[in-house]
């Protein structure tokens, strides 16, 4: 609307409608939400870019999905404000959704169509013509490289084209921006780069993707922004690499083997920075590692990898190396 | 403690078609299945129980055991196909298949879900209905033309049935919860409510209780009817029809919104 109306009014509305027109997919301020004394979500604030890709990271039981649903207007908040492309959420969750797409965490593809006709049925209840729908299904089967399992019946489909369909079945309304939880969870790797590969292309062509995940790698893949969340609440947000150069060492050693605790008393306190252990493994973190490097060269019964620091070492360290259920 | 936010009275639109007509499609594609299962089953009843039994009796509510039979069979049809679907389908693309969850990240709400899904079931137990009455009519057991009026009344009883159904679902943790709701309701009124006898047999007690059950009303609208008789004190037992539908339909949206939006 504000495109067909700018060339009549002035600089002024031109301004105006310009700034409409990139005004964020989501901004979302002190969100609140508890279920009797558990407090789920505890005042979250964030907002996501026109054309980003912005990832949730966060152990289980860390609020993501709540957050998520709770953008959508699925349940309403406690307190706090949510504006999902242009509209107040959950006063006005329906007119918002019709510019999301939403891949969920588990398929709920519909079991008694077809590829096609889930894209058609599922049309509808956007309030699309079935005349409108069709002209674009094509599109989306292409897209997902299921053009020839239009009429496959779902269940004969695998896991990874379940996923692509899912996600195909998400952009049916195109929409300006897609949610997605947890969107390669189950998959061979194969089919998770095949949807990477996809979310790449709608980033490509200006869609704003908010995801969660549990991989670091994807969000390090995906993501221009990241937050991490635990027990409801954010406890950072930034770029991967920024996040990644804030909070840890550049170089990782990862040890084990029989021992392990000896040789951390003798060489490796002394020259790494910091080391942690989860399980049999020590996590030695540091700038010039060399020597302990060389020395390692020479333990037999150890064994070791030697890496640069990535994301699944801040989350570890923001979150703790504790197993959450 | 059910929250106030979930009392909010139904928000009504036309946007309940679509999920009408995703049922539809599935259905279709098992509609001739589907169907003889609505001929055979209430046919059975009828010719089996009819002839059966039929033999052995005099006239009963002063017709040909057969004859009687049919106008509780039209209800007991009816009520069967709208509890089924409200129960065991609904429940399934609720809870199993997580149809729901995936129309409501559209701009579909929950009321809308709720609306679409009753008038579906009721839709269905219409079809079974008007199958019945195709089987009554080519049987010659009626050659009453009121009997057309016997249609919207079984929209009538479905939108009743489907309503309880639906509220029932919506507290249901699993499949087994439903033998709960037919043992202690629908197996009832199928006793109790006169499809098999007249409740003028029961003893006073009974019939006390049979007064405040809605197929009860349900078979006083449609056996009359088939006799070609307009039903005595009909828009009271219109009424009653419709208090148990309204009532258990907002009751199960009410329920559906806390088990749901939670």
């Amino acid at each position: 609307m504000s495109r067909k109306h700018a060339g009549f009014g002035g600089p002024l509305i031109k301004s105006l409608a310009i700034a409409l027109d990139i005004r964020d997919p989501l901004t979302v301020r002190n969100l609140c939400k508890s279920y009797g004394s558990r407090e789920v979500v505890a005042g979250v604030s964030f907002e996501l870019k026109r054309g980003e890709c912005f990832g949730l990271l966060g152990p289980n039981g860390a609020g993501k999905t709540t957050t998520l649903r709770l953008c959508l207007g699925l349940t309403e908040p406690d307190s706090g404000s949510i504006i999902l492309v242009d509209s107040k959420v959950p006063e006005a969750a329906r007119e918002a959704r019709r510019r999301v797409g939403v891949v969920p965490q588990l398929d709920n593809l519909d079991p008694d169509f077809t590829a096609a006709e889930n894209l058609l049925v599922y049309g509808r209840y956007f309030g699309m013509a079935d005349r409108e729908t069709r002209k674009r299904i094509p599109d989306l089967l292409d897209f997902a490289g299921l053009t020839q399992r239009a009429d496959s019946k779902i269940n004969t489909l695998s896991g990874g084209m379940k996923r692509r369909l899912t996600l195909v079945r998400a952009l049916i309304n195109d929409p300006d921006l897609i949610v997605m939880d947890e969107p390669t969870t189950g998959l061979d790797p194969q089919a998770r780069h095949l949807i990477w590969d996809r979310l790449k292309r709608l980033l490509a062509q200006g869609k704003t993707i908010f995801l969660t995940t549990h991989f670091m790698d994807e969000a390090e893949r995906l993501c221009d922004r990241l937050m991490i969340m635990d027990n409801g609440k954010v406890i950072n947000q930034g770029p991967p690499r920024e996040l990644v150069g804030e909070h840890i060492e550049p170089q990782v050693v990862e040890v084990y083997g029989d021992g392990l605790d000896q040789w951390l008393e003798k060489f490796a306190r002394p020259h790494a920075k910091r080391v942690e252990i989860t399980g049999e493994t020590a996590f030695c973190y540091g700038d010039g590692l060399e020597p302990l490097l060389k020395n390692l060269q020479s333990q037999t019964a150890l064994r070791y990898l030697h890496r640069p620091a990535n994301l699944e070492d801040v989350f570890l360290k923001l979150t703790g190396r504790e197993l959450r259920d | 403690m059910i929250a106030v936010k979930y009392f909010r009275l139904p928000d009504i639109s036309g946007r309940f078609l679509a999920i009408w007509r995703r049922n539809f499609l599935v259905w279709r594609k098992l509609a001739i299945p589907s169907m003889l299962g609505n001929l055979a089953d209430p046919m059975l009843y009828m010719l089996g129980l009819g002839f059966g039994l039929g033999t052995l009796l005099p006239q009963v509510g002063g017709v040909q055991y057969m004859i009687f039979l049919a106008g509780g069979t039209v209800c007991y049809g009816t009520m069967n196909s709208a509890t089924f679907e409200a129960l065991y389908s609904a429940f399934s693309r609720m809870h199993a298949q997580r149809t729901w969850d995936a129309i409501l990240n559209t701009p579909q709400n929950l009321d809308d879900v709720v609306m679409g899904e009753v008038l579906w079931a009721a839709s269905k137990s219409l079809l079974s209905g008007m199958a019945i009455l195709v089987v009554i009519w080519l049987l010659g057991l009626s050659h009453s033309p009121l009997t057309v009026l016997i249609i919207p009344l079984a929209l009538l009883i479905g939108l009743c049935f489907a309503s309880m159904g639906m509220m029932i679902t919506a507290l249901a943790p699993n499949y087994d919860f439903f033998m709960y709701y037919f043992s202690l309701w629908i197996t009832p009124m199928t006793l109790l409510c006169g499809v098999f006898y007249p409740v003028s047999q029961l003893p006073a007690g009974l019939q006390t209780i049979a007064q405040f059950l809605p197929l009860t009303h349900a078979i006083d609208l449609v056996r009359p009817l088939l006799a070609n008789k307009i039903p005595t004190n009909a828009l009271g037992h219109i009424a009653v029809l419709l208090v148990y539908g309204v009532v258990s339909y907002y009751a199960a949206l009410v329920l559906m919104r806390r088990r749901l939006l939670k």
